[in-house]
């Protein structure tokens, strides 16, 4: 089937559905693949790229989109400026749509869609399951949004995030504070850490205390017992309560720290308001807010949706288009994403989709299924996140009595053998005579400094390794050496023998052991 | 002449050079120097030595060393790379027979003079010295003859072997009573001299239970053998630079033949008890199908369509003498812009590492040369596998056959890859008596003839 990929025309969109390399694989498939002219320019890829991977290059978006079976786009459809005309007229009949549609908030477009008789899937609705993890592009973008967060507020930040003792004075490190630690407030963290800052972070998930201290960030706790998770892996509304005690930490924090950034959203409802006026008024001046959730509102008061403002000395930053901003890693992992998508339309890998609705995957991502509409999907009873638990262990009884497990034979087994072999050591010590004991010593470590040195041997090296031991293996020679002056004939006579038989091994082995490594040559 | 302390110090430098040289052989860069000090090593520790105040017999010293340096050298120089495994082996059989001399003149040294205990456990260390020694002189002897064909490399299973081994292993320990009694009074000679016998005995009846293809074991665990041999004979006369040096080289060979016996998933026990025991049950599953000939020009052909090229070395590419051939074939797909790399099996040929030695013998860089862990992932990609004179490394059934002889051995899974051509003298079973269904399968194709003189004409096809 043939696919298209057309320019995106929303203002300031510098994503595109794919990139060359990804373009190659989905070829792979069988399908076949025509870009508009340009489509990827903002994101760094020419036209040029797309013809070397083996795609059609189309001058204009009409017959591009007339032509494809199958549309690949990031944006929703919208009024197209040139023609004047809205996307989903361009989309040919019982044709197949593949993009962010967002169906909650788009009811029109999905109407408009539905009467094109289309198939549409939409990547903003990948059900949650580790199966489609691979294809969850809100996940990809959030990462994206997450890194470029900490980028932005860097941007805006005097100082520098890592603290340093310098000979012109100390510089202590920046503190970042993180509210939501889903995908993207973990991503920042990731990153202003990396960058050197103190970071901490709150989620009102206690399930996800672990992810954050595994990034090293300090998991700020609130001593209030109620259960954040929703459905979904995603977070709930909280009580009154919950939420009082919430803003408190949060008024306390905003006073230390330098840096806040905030991903918080709770499905389907506007972004909870946590940063408030006053919050900002005691905050230091010069420092920095990042508001992810400015598209639904923002999770500070004064967040200007997609606009930088400066209030009370402190820079509010709301851009909604932060994946955009990094265009081309963004169309990669986006492009990645619906490459997986498609893999799991096509399993015959025929060039051929199959909208298979048994699959849950697939279910939950088709919105129309030829021109029927079938959002929302019945819910999935299987989460990526842990079931919640009915009450939150509170923090004085998070540890959990240890489960006695019986001795089970398999490290009893381990224990007689090393018993048995201390045993017989210790049998050996109480004869053996001092002299022997010591040289009994020697032997022991040796072996074990030979087993350190020899498993670090490069396999390709095993032939000279051998012949290497064998030369100093003729290390016996000294024992004929010292003999060789006892009394008697014969015993010089044997040990002269055996100095001829050790000096051979010496010397060949030696020598045929450098005539190999000359031979190694790159 | 030097004192014990000097002395003592020029043993504990050479044991560190010794460590050093063995650590160098971690990488290709230094391994060449690790060579060096391993020599220099062992001239430190010579020189001392001779130096020491109780060595004055220089006469019959000099003239051994000379004489033996003289040999080992020339044998060095004119070695061929294919015959390593013979000169290895040889050496081993060196240093258990040096090992047996040693403790025979130690024995009838006796200017010692030791008492009670230290006497019995002094005699305990000749025993043992002279008797592993002995394992190692003929067992390697037999190892040898073997790996240059003068003895038939199928494995000589007696009837009840192992009830034979268990037997000789009784009647050793029994002598060392009797001889331990004898020697407190003065003599012992005798069953001294039987055990070595015995010890003779038992070497050659364990080599020669094992099977060709099962040759980089053997010569690994002689290996080990010779420098346990050492050990014992430094525990003998109280030397820690002896004791130190066996160590070393005893717990190498030992870690190589683990490797060995990982790579071909046998036991490592029961290899180093010697003879290999058939443990399947049920017979293999018998190997039908057509097989697919390919001459010289549809082989060129295939090669010229080809970008990515994995070539497989095994024991036939040594025997055909085929390396330098395979050498100028790879250079020549090189410089076609071809992507021509080598997957080389922990036991491919007769000893460890002994592809890497031939490849590099031919001139073939060291990074294009794969082991079996990095490569094998990779066959997907390849277009096509070219197998040179290799068998049971390439078998299939060795992970789909639970009966197959080797089964559960890893193996170099080129039949993923979209052609594999194999080059063959004649349909003839491996060494382990396997048929390998890779020669029949769908995507390979049998270039029948000697290695080297099809690679020849192949080489003269492509370079037209």
């Amino acid at each position: 089937m043939q696919i298209g990929i057309p320019k995106e025309i929303h203002t300031g969109e510098k994503r595109v559905a794919t990139t060359p390399a990804i373009a190659e694989q989905i070829i792979k498939l069988g399908f076949d693949i025509s870009v508009e002219s340009g489509a990827g320019i903002e994101a760094n890829i020419s036209d040029e790229a797309y013809k070397e991977a083996g795609c059609t290059i189309r001058k204009s978006a009409k017959t591009l989109w007339k032509n494809a079976d199958i549309v690949l786009k990031v944006r929703p459809p919208e009024q197209h400026p040139e023609y004047a005309i809205d996307e989903t007229e361009l989309l040919s009949k019982n044709g197949h749509l593949i993009c962010f549609i967002w169906p909650a908030q788009n009811e029109v477009l999905m109407q408009k869609l539905a009467d094109k008789n289309a198939t549409v899937l939409a990547m903003d609705s990948v059900p949650r399951l580790s199966r489609s993890q691979k294809l969850d592009a809100l996940s990809s973008m959030a990462n994206i949004a997450g890194y470029r967060a900490v980028i932005e507020a860097a941007q805006h930040f005097g100082r520098f995030f890592t603290g340093q003792i310098t000979a012109a004075g100390k510089v202590p490190p920046a503190k970042v504070l993180v509210i939501g630690a889903g995908v993207a407030g973990l991503a920042a963290i990731g990153v202003a850490k990396s960058m050197g800052a103190v970071v901490r972070a709150f989620d009102t998930r206690p399930e996800v205390k672990e992810q954050i201290e595994s990034m090293d960030a300090e998991f700020l706790m609130l001593e209030f017992k109620e259960e954040g998770s929703g459905q979904g892996g995603y977070a709930k509304t909280m009580s009154k309560e919950f939420i009082e005690a919430e803003m408190a930490l949060f008024a306390r924090q905003a006073m230390e720290v330098d840096i806040i950034i905030t991903t918080a959203l709770i499905p389907g409802k506007p972004a909870p308001k946590l940063i408030t006026e006053g919050m900002l008024e005691s905050m230091n001046a010069g420092s920095v807010i990042v508001d992810l959730a400015a598209e639904q509102g923002g999770n500070c008061a004064l967040t200007k949706k997609d606009k930088v403002i400066k209030k009370h000395g402190v820079t509010i930053i709301g851009y909604t288009d932060l994946p955009s901003r990094l265009a081309t890693q963004a169309s990669q992992l986006y492009a990645t994403n619906l490459k997986h998508l498609l893999t799991e339309l096509s399993p015959d890998k025929n060039g051929i989709i199959d909208v298979n609705m048994d699959d849950d995957v697939i279910r939950g991502t088709t919105v129309i299924k030829e021109g029927k509409i079938t959002w929302p999907p019945p819910p999935l009873a299987v989460s990526a996140a842990p079931k919640p638990l009915t009450e939150a262990p509170s923090s004085d009884q998070t540890k959990p009595n240890k489960v006695k497990t019986s001795i089970i034979p398999e490290p009893l087994k381990h224990i007689l053998t090393l018993l048995i072999i201390g045993g017989g050591l210790f049998a050996l010590g109480s004869v053996a005579p001092a002299s022997f004991m010591s040289h009994f010593t020697v032997f022991v470590l040796a072996c074990f400094i030979g087993y350190q040195v020899i498993w670090n041997v490069s396999a390709s090296l095993h032939t000279p390794l051998m012949s290497v031991t064998n030369a100093i293996s003729g290390i016996i020679i000294i024992g004929a050496v010292v003999q060789i002056s006892a009394p008697g004939f014969v015993i010089s006579l044997l040990s002269g023998l055996a100095v001829l038989i050790a000096s051979i091994n010496i010397a060949g082995g030696f020598l045929v052991t450098r005539r190999m490594l000359e031979m190694f040559k790159r | 002449m030097i004192s014990q302390g000097l002395l003592i110090m020029s043993y504990v430098v050479a044991s560190i050079l010794f460590i050093l040289s063995l650590s160098g052989l971690s990488h290709q860069e230094t391994a060449r120097r690790g060579n060096y000090y391993g020599m220099a090593g062992m001239a430190i520790a010579i020189i001392a030595t001779i130096l020491s105040d109780s060595v004055h017999s220089y006469v019959i010293l000099i003239t051994a060393l000379v004489i033996g340096g003289f040999i080992g050298t020339k044998a060095a120089s004119k070695i061929e790379m294919t015959q390593m495994p013979e000169l290895v082996a040889i050496m081993h059989s060196l240093v258990g027979l040096a090992a047996v001399l040693v403790g025979y003149a130690n024995f009838i040294d006796h200017s010692i003079g030791l008492e009670g205990i230290e006497k019995t456990i002094h005699l305990i260390e000749i025993y043992i010295g002279i008797f592993i020694g002995s394992v190692t002189f003929s067992g390697s002897i037999i190892a040898f003859g073997k790996l240059c064909g003068k003895i038939k490399g199928q494995p000589v299973l007696l009837p009840a072997r192992h009830w034979l081994n268990l037997a000789l292993l009784i009647m050793t320990i029994w002598l060392g009573s009797v001889f331990l009694s004898n020697a407190a009074v003065g003599g012992g000679t005798l069953p001294l001299i039987i055990m070595t016998l015995i010890a003779l005995a038992f070497g050659v009846h364990m080599v020669m239970a094992i099977g060709g293809a099962d040759m980089p074991v053997v010569v690994s665990m002689l290996n080990s053998y010779s420098g346990w041999a050492a050990a014992a004979t430094g525990f003998m006369l109280g030397n820690d630079l002896l004791i130190v040096t066996g160590a070393l080289v005893g717990s190498s060979g030992a870690i190589l033949s683990y490797i060995m016996c990982r790579a071909m998933n046998r036991h490592f026990l029961s290899v180093i008890a010697g003879g290999f025991g058939s443990t399947s049950d049920g017979d293999a599953a018998i190997v039908e199908g057509e097989i697919n000939p390919i001459d010289v020009a549809e082989t060129v052909q295939l090669l010229a369509d080809a970008k990515n090229i994995m070539i497989i070395p095994g024991y036939g590419m040594a025997v055909a003498q085929a390396q330098h051939t395979v050498n100028e074939m790879t250079k020549l797909l090189k410089n076609q812009d071809k992507t021509v790399r080598f997957g080389i099996h922990p036991v491919a040929g007769r000893m460890p590492g002994h592809m890497n030695v031939l490849l590099a013998e031919a001139k073939i860089p060291y990074d294009i040369v794969y082991e079996m862990d990095e490569i094998n992932q990779d066959f997907p990609d390849v277009d096509i596998s070219i197998v040179v004179g290799a068998n049971d490394i390439v078998n299939p059934s060795a992970l789909d056959d639970p009966n197959s002889p080797i089964a559960g051995m890893p193996v170099l899974e080129c039949w993923k890859s979209s052609t594999t051509i194999v080059l063959k003298r004649s349909m003839a079973a491996g060494y382990a008596g396997v048929g390998n269904p890779l020669f029949v399968h769908e995507n390979t194709r049998m270039l029948f003839g000697d290695a080297n003189e099809s690679l020849q004409k192949v080489l003269k096809a492509l370079n037209n």
